[in-house]
């Protein structure tokens, strides 16, 4: 059985804004990818889901922590190893209109895949391969084999793009917002095809901030925030009776056609919510204050960025101003600890209030 | 009628001639209306948003009428726009999170708008502006920062807050909430249905392909398909009982919260719009409707099946005709 695995992943980043110091991206992130199985990793811009798709298809190092295939680090891949690596865990990105090269014809990205991974196929067994592909991502050859990608649609461009790790072993699929760019009538079709894919024993990471569509695709579901898991379990449980405030409130927020949001004119007053230096973050202003309206709510959520960019700039301190001062490290070593998992039931952990 | 559009065409002009993108458009809006224009890509939603507002070079009014409070706007004439916009009407551009230039900070920039706007009394619109940050929960000292200093949801709120100052009859807000998360798009949705409850907007029109947020923010709704109006009715009618078939399509490819695929399998809409450079005669939906017929290949009129419900489908006009004749009423959709 194929697993990968993340084990106590963190990754840092270098800002390059005029504050300077480090984002801590991921922190301590654990999970596992079993064959078979639709993850959606749920979390609103910043929360570093894409991170962890980056860390997984190798196009970013994490900072500490590991990935497993298999039980081989995946860092130690190199040439065939990391070739071979790529034959099995392919990932698909949120713009397909960015995807492919313009001036070519969009299955160039096909003849790609055969220079590097299949130099011996011959002309027959080659398109054979290909029509079965583009088969089991319902595309008929005909519509799009020849064309530029601007006479496909997105739904297409996506679909080719999926039929493309498959014609590789593929057997984990990291799909980082593959369908938020496409119009409503071509999403499902995309989404149904991950569910069929993942009954032929595909292990696939749907990355999304639409907890609806997550909820729809997925088996399992990880709510991230601020880097750190929130929440995690079977989707039916995390949807049915979230635990954490943070879920709740994302879960109150989605647009759903036939209930209407609760909307409550506001009141005439200035919220002030304060969140300031590493320990009174705003994540407790969350905990405690009860919002006074639901725009107020969003405003906390401004204020927890500003928490953070004082954190950086905490970060930075100890990094930049003094590196020798040892203590530094272990102040880092608190920024970076993500609040403690627990088991509120079988398959369904629970982050500490943060 | 705080707004009324007549016959509106729009093209773009192109090498290869005119590209109708907005096609014999006609609705009305009442004041204090939300409404919500819904559609694929390329069905010229936008463009029909950003012409009551700004025509730009490369489009043409080719026919049509706008009038907004009993006054016509010369849509076609850009000089004699310019004093009506942010009056009356204004727009809330698509991509608002990068509208902001990142040369000058929020407050110079809403001087620089009263400025070319000859306001007199400024002091009067800062208090008004002050008191309109506070109400969203927005700091004063936003007004002193950089827009690449805000985040998303932020830049998105205080964009609106710009568009609104001057308390517009008509704000066309373009995929407002689109790039948002959940959390910020809750707000500026219930931004802009607080805006209109006080009256800083008369009426407004906003622009996504997200029926759900419509569902939450519009009192109606039109959808668009290929340039053209196919459905508009209130928003309840329209969610629970969608008559044109390919508002139906559309509903039932949407997931909702709590479904799974292992309960409902949903579907999507086979095939894709036609091509606006030389569009098929006929209903324009017909290639991909599961119910076209003979009759289908002539133009099918946007008429009022019900008060307030105005659809262009000749199987969904016969059937009215049919059913009036036996007093039954109309067949609603079975929900998913």
């Amino acid at each position: 059985m194929t697993t990968l695995k993340l084990d106590q992943v963190s990754k840092l980043y270098r800002s390059t804004s005029r504050d300077g110091g480090l984002t801590p991206a991921l922190r301590k992130v654990s999970f596992e990818m079993k064959p078979g199985e639709v993850i959606s990793l749920i979390g609103e811009s910043g929360s570093g889901k894409t991170t962890i798709g980056k860390v997984l298809l190798r196009l970013t190092k994490p900072t500490s922590g590991t990935v497993t295939f298999d039980g081989k680090d995946i860092q130690s891949y190199s040439g065939r190893g990391l070739k071979d690596y790529y034959r099995q865990v392919q990932g698909v990105f949120q713009d397909p209109f960015s995807s492919y090269n313009p001036i070519y014809r969009a299955d160039r990205v096909y003849d790609l895949v055969r220079g590097s991974y299949f130099p011996n196929v011959g002309d027959k067994e080659w398109s054979a391969k290909v029509e079965a592909a583009l088969d089991a991502v319902a595309l008929n050859p005909g519509d799009v084999l020849g064309k530029y990608p601007h006479q496909l649609s997105g739904g297409q461009q996506q679909r080719l793009l999926i039929a493309r790790a498959l014609l590789l072993d593929v057997k984990v699929l990291v799909a980082d917002e593959i369908i938020s760019m496409l119009d409503a009538s071509t999403r499902v079709d995309v989404l149904n095809l991950l569910v069929k894919l993942k009954r032929q024993g595909l292990a696939i990471l749907f990355i999304t901030h639409d907890l609806s569509l997550g909820n729809y695709v997925s088996d399992r579901t990880i709510i991230l925030r601020h880097g750190a898991i929130a929440e995690m379990g079977a989707t039916e449980k995390i949807f049915g009776n979230p635990q954490h405030e943070y879920t709740k409130m994302l879960l109150t927020a989605v647009p759903e056609l036939h209930k209407k949001w609760q909307h409550a004119p506001l009141e005439e007053v200035a919220v002030s919510a304060s969140g300031n230096g590493l320990n009174g973050s705003g994540a407790d202003v969350i905990a405690t204050d009860a919002p006074a309206s639901r725009l107020a709510q969003a405003s906390i959520l401004d204020e927890i960025t500003h928490a953070e960019q004082v954190v950086k700039r905490d970060l930075r301190a100890i990094f930049g101003g003094n590196r020798a001062a040892a203590s530094g490290k272990s102040q880092v070593a608190v920024a970076l600890e993500p609040p403690a998992l627990h088991e509120f039931e079988p398959d369904h952990l629970v982050a500490e209030p943060e | 009628m705080s707004v009324n559009v007549e016959n509106l065409s729009v093209a773009y002009r192109s090498r290869r001639g005119d590209v109708t993108a907005v096609d014999n458009v006609s609705f009305s809006l009442a004041d204090g209306e939300i409404m919500g224009l819904a559609g694929e890509s390329g069905s010229g939603k936008s463009t029909l948003g950003n012409a009551l507002v700004y025509l730009d070079p490369r489009m043409k009014a080719t026919g049509g009428r706008v009038t907004v409070d009993g006054r016509e706007l010369p849509i076609a004439n850009n000089n004699a726009m310019r004093p009506r916009r942010m009056t009356e009407v204004s727009l809330v551009p698509q991509y608002a999170m990068s509208a902001l230039t990142p040369t000058r900070k929020i407050g110079k920039l809403i001087n620089d708008l009263l400025k070319s706007h000859h306001v007199k009394d400024r002091d009067e619109v800062y208090t008004e502006l002050r008191r309109r940050l506070a109400l969203i929960g927005l700091k004063e000292d936003v007004l002193s920062k950089y827009s690449f200093e805000l985040s998303g949801g932020m830049r998105q709120r205080v964009t609106i807050i710009m568009s609104t100052l001057l308390n517009p009859s008509l704000l066309v807000a373009d995929e407002v909430t689109s790039a948002l998360d959940v959390s910020s798009q809750r707000a500026v949705g219930e931004m802009l249905i607080e805006f209109r409850d006080r009256g800083y907007i008369k009426s407004a029109i906003t622009i996504t392909h997200d029926l759900s947020i419509l569902a939450q923010i519009a009192d109606s709704i039109a959808i668009m398909y290929a340039g053209r109006l196919a459905e508009r009715a209130p928003t309840s009618v329209l969610v629970d009982s969608p008559l044109h078939p390919y508002t139906q399509a559309l509903l039932n490819s949407l997931p909702e919260v709590g479904v799974r695929h292992d309960q409902v399998t949903l579907t999507g809409i086979p095939g894709r719009p036609p091509s606006l450079v030389n569009p098929p005669a006929g209903c324009r939906f017909r290639e991909r409707c599961p119910f076209a017929f003979a009759k289908c290949v002539e133009t099918p009129p946007f008429e009022e099946i019900k008060p307030g419900h105005l659809v262009a489908c000749w199987k969904v006009s016969q059937e009215h005709a049919d059913m009036a004749g036996t007093g039954q009423g109309l067949p609603v959709r079975e929900k998913v």
